[in-house]
């Protein structure tokens, strides 16, 4: 049931837009295809951003660099509170949504979904973005080249979210 | 600039660990499949994206919008002063909001783009503050009920896949007051050094 509901929040936001619009007599349908125009638009320009940040994400994850940092911050992370098994999930989260998810996914099996390590780890997930996609997708279709202090600030954010979620883990669950 | 140091000193780690460790064809291989994967995932988001864009011009053209952004403003109108007066931009990132808190992640961020480029069209390539502060925003997740996640935990045989949300609530408002304190002191800095 619970599923359903939220399989369902997409085209009923849609179908309830669209009764709303008519009763307000909108033209819907000129509507909705004069905003489609505009994001093909968008899209086009986000393509530069996306092939910049993708290749040096990809090249990064084949290097075999994340993991050796993962290796050496572990102990640095235990003495936070962040079960050191995260690690690796940590460092993957900000550059690639589905890569986190991966790793997330499998810590989640390994582990079990109730176990400390398996907890911190959807929590990390549901908590946080993919931080440089973000500021790709962003900067690049609004055509800014000068990000100032977006990029160390969205960083903040995101070291915040890791170590609350260790900590919230621990208050929720004990 | 700050992306330039980023991405040059991604490429370089990657070609100097990868190169020492052993991994140096991969590496090369990844750099091709990398842009590739870019376009590929640029044509396969452009038709959600269209589609929200969409139905963010019925929802503008219905008042919709306005009446949404009504709801937010008294928040939002502390997060972003510069645009208070500004009711188109205001509208967008309401929306932009809504549609994060409901788990939409692929309508905020077409949502969160119109905004970007409201904002972007008054200062031509450098980010103003408000544009700073949507972004940070964007990447600190405010996601309600994390669905992805849950559907994960409940494959993996758990049974109240659910439980998690109070700590993820928990989690999320720290790292978005993180986020929110870090730029609106960075911005104080940056003005600082000009």
């Amino acid at each position: 049931m619970m599923e359903l509901i939220f399989q369902m929040v997409v085209p009923l936001t849609i179908a309830a837009v669209a009764l709303y619009a008519m009763g307000k007599r909108v033209d819907v349908y000129d509507a909705l295809t004069q905003g489609a125009g505009e994001g093909l638009g968008v899209m086009v320009k986000i393509i530069p951003a996306m092939v910049g940040l993708l290749t040096a994400v990809y090249m990064l994850r084949a290097s075999g660099v994340l993991e050796a940092l993962g290796t050496l911050l572990a102990p640095l992370l235990t003495k936070m509170g962040v079960p050191p098994e995260t690690v690796g999930l940590l460092l993957v989260r900000p550059v690639s949504g589905n890569a986190a998810l991966g790793v997330g996914t499998e810590l989640i099996q390994t582990y079990g979904p109730d176990s400390t390590v398996g907890r911190t780890a959807a929590v990390m997930l549901g908590s946080t973005e993919t931080t440089f996609y973000t500021i790709a997708v962003y900067f690049g279709s609004a055509g800014v080249k000068k990000t100032r202090y977006a990029v160390p600030a969205a960083l903040c954010a995101d070291v915040a979210a890791f170590l609350a979620a260790a900590w919230a883990v621990r208050v929720v669950f004990g | 600039m700050a992306m330039s140091v980023i991405w040059t000193g991604m490429v370089a780690v990657s070609v100097v660990y990868g190169l020492w460790a052993g991994n140096g064809p991969a590496v090369a291989a990844a750099a091709m499949e990398g842009a590739a994967a870019a376009v590929e995932l640029c044509i396969t988001m452009a038709g959600v994206t269209c589609l929200w864009m969409g139905v963010m011009e019925v929802m503008k053209r219905a008042g919709l919008a306005g009446k949404l952004s009504r709801l937010l403003r008294p928040l939002l109108g502390l997060l972003y002063p510069d645009c208070k007066g500004d009711k188109e931009t205001m509208d967008d990132i309401s929306a932009n909001v809504s549609a994060n808190l409901l788990g939409l992640g692929n309508a905020a961020t077409p949502l969160g783009i119109r905004a970007a480029r409201r904002l972007a069209g008054k200062s031509s390539g450098v980010a103003s503050d408000s544009l700073c502060m949507l972004v940070v925003c964007n990447t600190a997740s405010i996601q309600l009920i994390p669905t992805t996640v849950a559907a994960v935990r409940l494959a993996a045989g758990c049974k109240t896949p659910f439980d998690i949300l109070p700590a993820v609530w928990l989690a999320s408002g720290v790292s978005v007051c993180v986020g929110v304190l870090a730029a609106k002191i960075m911005a104080r800095v940056w003005r600082k050094r000009k």
